[in-house]
C-alpha cells in the first residue's frame, strides 16, 4: 500500500520488533479462550469462494466447504471426499459415487442434487461466476441416482480432478436455490470442518469447529474451538497485532521482519514454499518496444547474467527454489528434464551481447508489479553486462495491459496457478497463444496443446516435456524460483506450511 | 448578505462539480477497469463480456454524464466489488468515520486551546518554546508514523489498548490522537496570535484596571473573542478529518469511510470510488460554506469586501 512511506513503515516494523524484544513475551491471544485469530491483509469481495478470485477466498472456501475429491498436501494423490470414488467413463465423462450420510450445517443432506445443482449453476455463464477459468471446462452434471453422478467436460480435460480437488466446492441445493450467491455470502452454509457463526464482510468472520463432520472426511474435525478471520489491511498493524498478543497466527511477511520477528519470545516464524513461480517474460512480438530480444543470443545473455542462486538465498529467503522450467516442480507434467541450464557467467552474457550485436549493452523497460527488491535484484545484474533497464513499478492489471497490448518487452512475472497441481494451469496460460503470449511459437503450443487434451497420462507428460524443453533451449522465458511464504505465528500453535498456500486451519493445534 | 450566500453557493455547487470531473477524470485514467474487474487468469473475451456489461467501452463523457444523472436522482449504482448498493454501503461506513473525525477535533480543540492560551500568557518565555515545540512535531510528523509509535507504547509496550480494530471506545483512542495532534498545531497557532492581539486591546487593560482577576480577564474577555476565528477553521478541519481518515482507518483497520475508499481503490470499485469522492467533497465544500457564511455574519468587513 501508501508507496512513498513503505520505507519508513519498514523502518518502524523494525521498531516494532525491537520493543517487543525489549519488553519480553507478548500475551497469549487464543490458547485462553480456544479461539485461533489469523489475520489477512485483503477482503474477499464474497465468502462465496465461486464469487471472489482472491487467495483468502481459496482459504475460506476450503474450511467452510467440501470438494467432491481431495489431494492429499503430502504424497499429492488424490482420495475421495464428498466422492467415495470416481471412474474416468471416456475422454469427457466421470462418474462418481458419492459418500452417504453427510450434512450440511443447516441440516440438508448431501447427495447427488447438491453436486448437480451447484455445477451446473457455476457453469451457467449467465450465473456471472467471478472464477470463470474454474468453471468453465464443466458441461455439465447429471444425476444417475441419488448418491451417483456423472459430469461431463466441454472438451478433453485432464485436469478435471484437480479443480474438483480445488475450487470447485459444492453446495447445498435447496439452501442456495433459495439464498443464491448474495445469501450464501450473507450466511454461508457448507459442509466444511467449520460452521460460520458470523459473518461482517470487509470485516471478520467467526467460525466455529462443526463437531458432525464426519468421520470419513480426508479433513478432520478441528482440533480447536473456534477461528476468527480478521481483515487488517497493513501489513504493520498486523505484524503490531502479534506482537501485542492480538493474533495468532500472520502470512505473507516481508523476509526481514520475519527473520526479526524470529527472535521474539513466544513468537515462531515457519516458511514454506508456495507454488507461485517467478520468471520474466520477454517479448519476441513484432513492434515490441526492445526488438533486441528478437535476437535468441540477448535472451541467453540474460538468462546468463542472473545470478538466480545468490538472489534466492539473500533476497528471496528460505523455502524458494531456482527453477530451470515455467512452472512449479510438483504440478502434473512439469519437468526440467532434458532443458539447459544456464549457469550465472556473467563474461559470457556480455560476450553473447556483443555477438548479437550490443557490446556497450542496451536500454530497456522492465516491468513488475510485486517482490520490488527482487527486481532491483535483477535489475542491477542487467547493469553488470551492460543491460540499462529502467523499472516500470505498478499494479498487476496495469501491468497485463502494457503486456497485452505489446508495450512491454521485458516483465517480471509471477505465476501461482490457483494453486492447480497440474501444468496445464501455468505454461499453457503464457506459451499458447492465449492474450498473454507474447513469443507466439507455434511448435511449443503444439505440444502444449498435445498435453492438454489428452487424459493419457504418458501421452501428457512426453508432450509437456517436449514443450518445456524448447522453451528453456530457445530461451523464450527466464524461469527464475519458487516464492516462499513467511507465516509468524504464537509459539503455541502447531501448523504446518503446504505449498500450495492452503492453510489448514482443521490440522493445527495448541501446544 | 443575501447576495453574498448566493455567490458563495453558487461557487460552491462550481467547486464540487469541478471536483467530480476530475475525480472521474483520474480514476478513469488509472487503468483499464474491467481487466482488474476479470482478475488474474481471465481470457480475452471475459475481459470483453466484463467491459459491456458495466458500460466501460462507452466513450468517457457518456460514463459520466450518466453516472451523475443516476447520482442526482439517487441512485448511487452497485458495489461492483460487494455486489451490494454503493448508497447504503457509504452510509453504513459513515457513523464510523464521523466519530473518529468529531472525536480528533475535540481532542485537537482539547490540547491546542490551553496550550494556544499559555504560549501568549507567556510570549516568548521557555513555555511558549515548548508550545511551539509541541506544534512543530505535531505537523512535521506524518500521522501514519506518529500512529505507529502510539502502537508502540500503548499497545505493545504497554497493552493497554487495542491495536486495531472498531469493537469499543478504546479501539478510537489511538486513531484519534494520531488524527487530532497532526491537526492541533494551526489551532494553537491561531489561539495564540487570536490572544496575543486581543491580551494588548484596550478593553483587556480597562479590564485589568478595573482589578477583575486574572482567570477571568483571560477566560471571560480575552479567550471569547480570540476564539471565534477558531470556529469557522474548526468547520473546515472537520472535512479534512473525514476526508483525511483513509491512511489512519486503514492502519487501524477501521471500519469506516476512509478504509472503504482505500478498498474500493484497491479493487477499482468505481461506483463507491466516485461516490465517496463525491460524498466527501459535498461535505467539505457545505463545510466551508458554512464557515464563510459564519465569518461574514460575524464580520461584516467580509461580506462587503
Amino acid at each position: 500500500m501508501f508507496t512513498s512511506r513503505t520505507g519508513l513503515a519498514r523502518l518502524l516494523g523494525a521498531a516494532l520488533l525491537s520493543t517487543s524484544m525489549l519488553l519480553g513475551a507478548p500475551a497469549l491471544a487464543g490458547k485462553r479462550d480456544d479461539t485461533l485469530r489469523f489475520a489477512n491483509d485483503q477482503a474477499p469481495e464474497s465468502v462465496d469462494p465461486y464469487f471472489n478470485n482472491v487467495r483468502i477466498g481459496v482459504i475460506l472456501g476450503a474450511q467452510i466447504w467440501d470438494t467432491l475429491i481431495y489431494r492429499d498436501p503430502k504424497t499429492n494423490e488424490y482420495v475421495g471426499n464428498l466422492a467415495r470414488s470416481w471412474k474416468q467413463i471416456n475422454d469427457r465423462t466421470i462418474e462418481f459415487e458419492l459418500r452417504q450420510g453427510v450434512k450440511f450445517h443447516n441440516g440438508e443432506e448431501f447427495d447427488a442434487d447438491s453436486v448437480v445443482y451447484t455445477l451446473n449453476f457455476v457453469a451457467n455463464p449467465a450465473n456471472k461466476v467471478v472464477t470463470q477459468q474454474n468453471v468453465s471446462w464443466i458441461e455439465k452434471a447429471e444425476k444417475l441416482d441419488k448418491f451417483r453422478v456423472r459430469v461431463t467436460t466441454k472438451k478433453v480435460f485432464p485436469a478435471a480432478i484437480e479443480y474438483l480437488a480445488g475450487p470447485v466446492v459444492i453446495h447445498p441445493a435447496k439452501y442456495y436455490a433459495e439464498a443464491g450467491p448474495r445469501g450464501m455470502n450473507a450466511k454461508p452454509v457448507g459442509s466444511g470442518p467449520w460452521k460460520v457463526v458470523r459473518h461482517d464482510p470487509g470485516k471478520s468472520i467467526l467460525l466455529e469447529r462443526n463437531t458432525d463432520y464426519f468421520k470419513d472426511s480426508p479433513k478432520s474435525v478441528p482440533k480447536i474451538g473456534k477461528l476468527e478471520v480478521r481483515f487488517i489491511p497493513d501489513r504493520q498493524t498486523q505484524m503490531a497485532e502479534v506482537l501485542s498478543g492480538g493474533m495468532d497466527l500472520i502470512m505473507n511477511v516481508a523476509k526481514d521482519q520475519a527473520d526479526q520477528a524470529g527472535k521474539v519470545p513466544n513468537l515462531q516464524v515457519v516458511s514454506g514454499e508456495t507454488m507461485r513461480i517467478v520468471f520474466l517474460q520477454m517479448n519476441t512480438l513484432d513492434g515490441a518496444p526492445a526488438p533486441q530480444f528478437k535476437d535468441i543470443r540477448v535472451r541467453k545473455a540474460i538468462l546468463h547474467a542472473i545470478d538466480r542462486e545468490a538472489i534466492t538465498k539473500n533476497i528471496v529467503g528460505a523455502g524458494s527454489r531456482v527453477l530451470h522450467t515455467v512452472c512449479f516442480p510438483s504440478q502434473f507434467g512439469c519437468t526440467d528434464e532434458g532443458a539447459p541450464r544456464y549457469a550465472y557467467d556473467p563474461g559470457l552474457a556480455k560476450k553473447l551481447l556483443a555477438e548479437a550485436g550490443f557490446p556497450n549493452g542496451f536500454e530497456t523497460e522492465i516491468h513488475a508489479y510485486r517482490e520490488r527488491n527482487q527486481t532491483e535484484a535483477i535489475i542491477g545484474n542487467l547493469q553488470a553486462v551492460g543491460i540499462r533497464a529502467k523499472l516500470n513499478f505498478s499494479q498487476y492489471a496495469a501491468m497485463r495491459e502494457q503486456v497485452r497490448a505489446n508495450k512491454s518487452s521485458l516483465s517480471h512475472q509471477t505465476w501461482g496457478s490457483f494453486s492447480v497441481n497440474d501444468v496445464s494451469a501455468s505454461t499453457p496460460v503464457y506459451f499458447a497463444f492465449g492474450a498473454d503470449d507474447i513469443t507466439r511459437d507455434a511448435e511449443v503450443r503444439d505440444a502444449l496443446n498435445r498435453g492438454d487434451n489428452s487424459v493419457d497420462p504418458n501421452v501428457r507428460k512426453t508432450a509437456y516435456r517436449t514443450a518445456l524443453r524448447m522453451i528453456a533451449e530457445r530461451a523464450h522465458a527466464i524461469p527464475l524460483w519458487s516464492l516462499p511464504v513467511y507465516y509468524v505465528a504464537s509459539k503455541d500453535l502447531n501448523f504446518t506450511p503446504y505449498p500450495d498456500e492452503m492453510v489448514r486451519f482443521w490440522e493445527m493445534s495448541w501446544k | 448578505m443575501a447576495a453574498y450566500i448566493l455567490k458563495r453557493l453558487g461557487l460552491a455547487l462550481l467547486v464540487a462539480l469541478a471536483v467530480s470531473i476530475i475525480a472521474f477524470g483520474l480514476l478513469r485514467l488509472s487503468g483499464d477497469p474491467a481487466i482488474a474487474l476479470a482478475g488474474e487468469g481471465a481470457s480475452s473475451e471475459d475481459i470483453e463480456l466484463v467491459r459491456k456489461t458495466y458500460g466501460f467501452d462507452r466513450p468517457l463523457p457518456v460514463q459520466y454524464v450518466d453516472w451523475l444523472g443516476r447520482t442526482l436522482r439517487g441512485d448511487l449504482g452497485e458495489s461492483i466489488y460487494f455486489k451490494t448498493a454503493a448508497g447504503p454501503l457509504i452510509v453504513s461506513k459513515l457513523g464510523t468515520t464521523l466519530i473518529l473525525g468529531i472525536a480528533s477535533l475535540a481532542f485537537a480543540l482539547l490540547i491546542s486551546i490551553p496550550l494556544g492560551v499559555m504560549a501568549a500568557i507567556w510570549r516568548n518565555s521557555l513555555i511558549d518554546r515548548l508550545c511551539l515545540a509541541t506544534a512543530v512535531i505535531g505537523q512535521a510528523l506524518p500521522n501514519f508514523f506518529f500512529a505507529l509509535l502510539l502502537i508502540m507504547l500503548f499497545a505493545i509496550g504497554l497493552r493497554w489498548l487495542p491495536v486495531s480494530g472498531s469493537g469499543t471506545w478504546l479501539h478510537f483512542v489511538m486513531p484519534t490522537i494520531a488524527l487530532g495532534y497532526y491537526i492541533a498545531p494551526a489551532f494553537m497557532r491561531l489561539i495564540r496570535a487570536g490572544m496575543i492581539e486581543v491580551l494588548e486591546s484596550d478593553y483587556i487593560r480597562t479590564a485589568r484596571a478595573k482589578g477583575l482577576p486574572a482567570r477571568s480577564v483571560i477566560f471571560k474577555h480575552a479567550l471569547r473573542n480570540a476564539v471565534v476565528p477558531v470556529v469557522a477553521l474548526a468547520a473546515v478541519q472537520l472535512g479534512f478529518l473525514l476526508g483525511g481518515s483513509v491512511v489512519i482507518e486503514t492502519l487501524f483497520a477501521l471500519d469506516g469511510l476512509g478504509y472503504l475508499a482505500y478498498q474500493s481503490i484497491n479493487t477499482k470499485d468505481f461506483p463507491v470510488m466516485q461516490n465517496i469522492v463525491l460524498l466527501l467533497s459535498v461535505i467539505y465544500v457545505v463545510l466551508t460554506l458554512a464557515a464563510d457564511i459564519a465569518n461574514a455574519w460575524l464580520d461584516p468587513r467580509i461580506r462587503i469586501a
